[in-house]
């Protein structure tokens, strides 16, 4: 590091390369560990060498004690929904808020929905566990309903300085056009909001998919289970049997894991936008 | 604009003047529209989160088990928390696993940031490597690492001769902590070192050109150049992962279920264990409110050291 001129210096250093490939190891090697107990008989379980011989069956297995394809349309059926409807819902709140901070109403409005991302979950959570059994809600749709409902402080404090970067000028060439709020909306900024709409899709769509907290206390039914709640159902009735239990948390990995090898660099910015805003 | 594929659902009533209402904020008018587009979420949002809390707010002041009858009790649940060993040991070890989850995942991940923004090849694809564990449900990967904490590291253990390492940490009193931080800072660092690359990226390279035309050295440069201009970034990876840490439940739920013996149960883990499944909703809820009460202090110490490091 110490010969550095004043040319910008773009020479790989393997050094700290191959550093880095030994840290990766802390995260690739139980991913590594996950894929070969799946593959292995009872008796093999538990070292990090290769199956002697692959056992596919254990999915066959797993996927049948734990009714896998249910929970697999549950998980995809809510994180779809919830993907959409937020997007179709939070965006128009944020815009709203965003457009009329100088109202008292609006401002008011901006930090009764900011407030909540202060009250922490465990704090609401008897109660809310509560009211949607009283109210049936305690199903998908009511699951749905809170990523929609619960997300929004989050969203809305992503997108807002957003949408003050867009120039209102736009707007107020398609009103003197005649156009309504709601088409400019539609038709001008939602389309323009899209790099922040990829990161609230992103992030809800990895929260519905991968919480655990809210389906277990939400819902009842044990037909209406998603992956994560499946997992922890029949966490207990897999008693020795680790390769099984290991390809049931493999299938529970892998459409996510599948998803982002091939949309890594998307999920990976999308997210880092949210977060530096 | 282009042709967009979001078909606007509302009827073409724009040529129709919306009525348009006074502020006192601003002598502007608003568009109706915005009120629609606001006032249900809000009543939604109030059903949903408000409501609730203040529901809970009223139960913590009654006996209720969360079914049937119940009456109302005054303070005595919060007099019952405050004498509950159960209770004052999740507290003591929510804080004592946040503060320890906070100091590691954010030393690591600076660490990580500084590494995956230096010279080294296949960055991206390293990057997301790192970034892998942000994406895995915490339950199913902590199965994994219960499974992990069980038998290969107690195997390994043994074949080192290592003694506290022989037995596994889940079912000792002593160490069952260790796996619960551990998997909370393996899936933390991820997000956190996200953060810090971003704001390692907002450093110019001219800077470093000048400090090492002064001979500085590289320790001298990071703590010197890089520490005070990702200052910002430090902060808000602090307060979002203490704030993560002393939610911890899932980790908790799939490593040790509380045990042995309540050692690992932190106060998420208590409300929901006692609240739901124990028959103590009303003892819980008021529980829950004490834990809002400790969390906003919390968060107001935050704010105001964060406050008075940006004035420097």
């Amino acid at each position: 590091m110490k010969d550095k001129t004043f040319h910008k210096d773009h020479r790989i250093n393997w050094w700290l390369t191959a550093l880095t490939v030994v840290l990766s190891l802390t995260v690739l090697i139980p991913l590594y560990f996950t894929i070969v107990t799946a593959l292995k008989t009872p008796a093999e379980a538990g070292s990090f060498s290769l199956p002697t011989s692959w056992q596919w069956h254990n999915f066959a297995d797993a996927s049948a004690k734990v009714d896998y394809p249910r929970a697999a349309l549950n998980s995809a059926i809510i994180t779809v929904a919830a993907v959409v409807l937020t997007l179709l819902t939070n965006t128009f709140v944020a815009y709203a808020v965003a457009r009329n901070m100088d109202k008292r109403f609006f401002r008011f409005l901006y930090y009764f929905f900011i407030a909540a991302m202060f009250v922490p979950f465990p704090v609401v959570m008897l109660p809310i566990a509560k009211q949607m059994g009283a109210w049936h809600l305690d199903n998908q749709f009511g699951l749905i309903l809170l990523y929609m409902t619960l997300g929004l402080g989050t969203n809305l404090f992503i997108a807002t300085g957003f949408i003050r970067s867009i120039p209102p000028s736009l707007e107020e060439a398609a009103r003197v056009d005649g156009a309504s709020t709601w088409k400019i909306f539609w038709k001008i900024i939602f389309p323009l909001m899209s790099p922040i709409n990829a990161t609230i899709g992103i992030l809800t769509a990895l929260w519905a998919w991968n919480d655990f907290l809210l389906p277990l206390i939400v819902l009842t039914d044990q037909s209406n289970q998603t992956i994560p709640l499946a997992q922890y159902v029949f966490s207990s009735q897999f008693a020795t049997n680790y390769p099984m239990a290991f390809s049931s948390y493999l299938m529970a990995m892998a459409p996510i894991l599948i998803v982002y090898v091939f949309a890594q660099r998307w999920v990976v910015s999308g997210v880092m936008r949210g977060a530096v805003k | 604009m282009s042709a967009t594929v979001v078909s606007s659902k509302q009827p073409a009533a724009s040529d129709k003047p919306a009525k348009k209402r006074k502020s006192a904020f601003s002598k502007r008018k608003v568009d109706r529209a915005f009120y629609w587009m606001t006032v249900p979420a809000a009543i939604i949002f109030a059903i949903f989160l408000y409501v609730p809390f203040i529901r809970g707010i009223g139960y913590s002041f009654t006996n209720s088990q969360g079914y049937g009858n119940f009456k109302f009790v005054g303070l005595h649940n919060y007099q019952a928390l405050f004498s509950d060993d159960r209770v004052g040991h999740a507290y003591l070890f929510t804080f004592f696993i946040a503060i320890i989850i906070t100091v590691l995942i954010n030393f690591i991940s600076m660490f990580l940031a500084v590494l995956l923004n230096s010279k080294i090849a296949f960055k991206n694809g390293f990057r997301a490597i790192f970034f892998i564990p942000y994406i895995l449900g915490t339950l199913v990967i902590g199965y994994v690492f219960k499974y992990i904490f069980m038998s290969p590291l107690p195997a390994l253990g043994k074949a080192l001769g290592i003694g506290w390492l022989s037995e596994s940490m889940l079912t000792s009193e002593q160490h069952a902590w260790i796996p619960v931080v551990f998997l909370a800072v393996w899936q933390g660092v991820a997000y956190s070192t996200l953060l810090y690359i971003a704001g390692l990226q907002t450093i110019d390279d001219e800077i470093y050109e000048a400090a090492s035309i002064d001979g500085v050295n590289a320790w001298q440069k990071f703590w010197k150049i890089t520490f005070p201009l990702i200052g910002p970034f430090v902060t808000i990876n602090l307060v979002l992962s203490l704030k993560n840490a002393l939610g911890t439940f899932d980790q908790v739920v799939a490593l040790t279920e509380g045990g042995p013996n309540s050692s690992t149960e932190t106060v998420t883990y208590l409300i929901w264990k006692g609240g739901l499944t124990g028959g103590e909703y009303a003892y819980q809820t008021a529980n829950a409110v004490l834990f809002f009460i400790v969390l906003a202090i919390v968060a107001f110490i935050q704010l105001g050291f964060s406050r008075s490091k940006e004035q420097i």
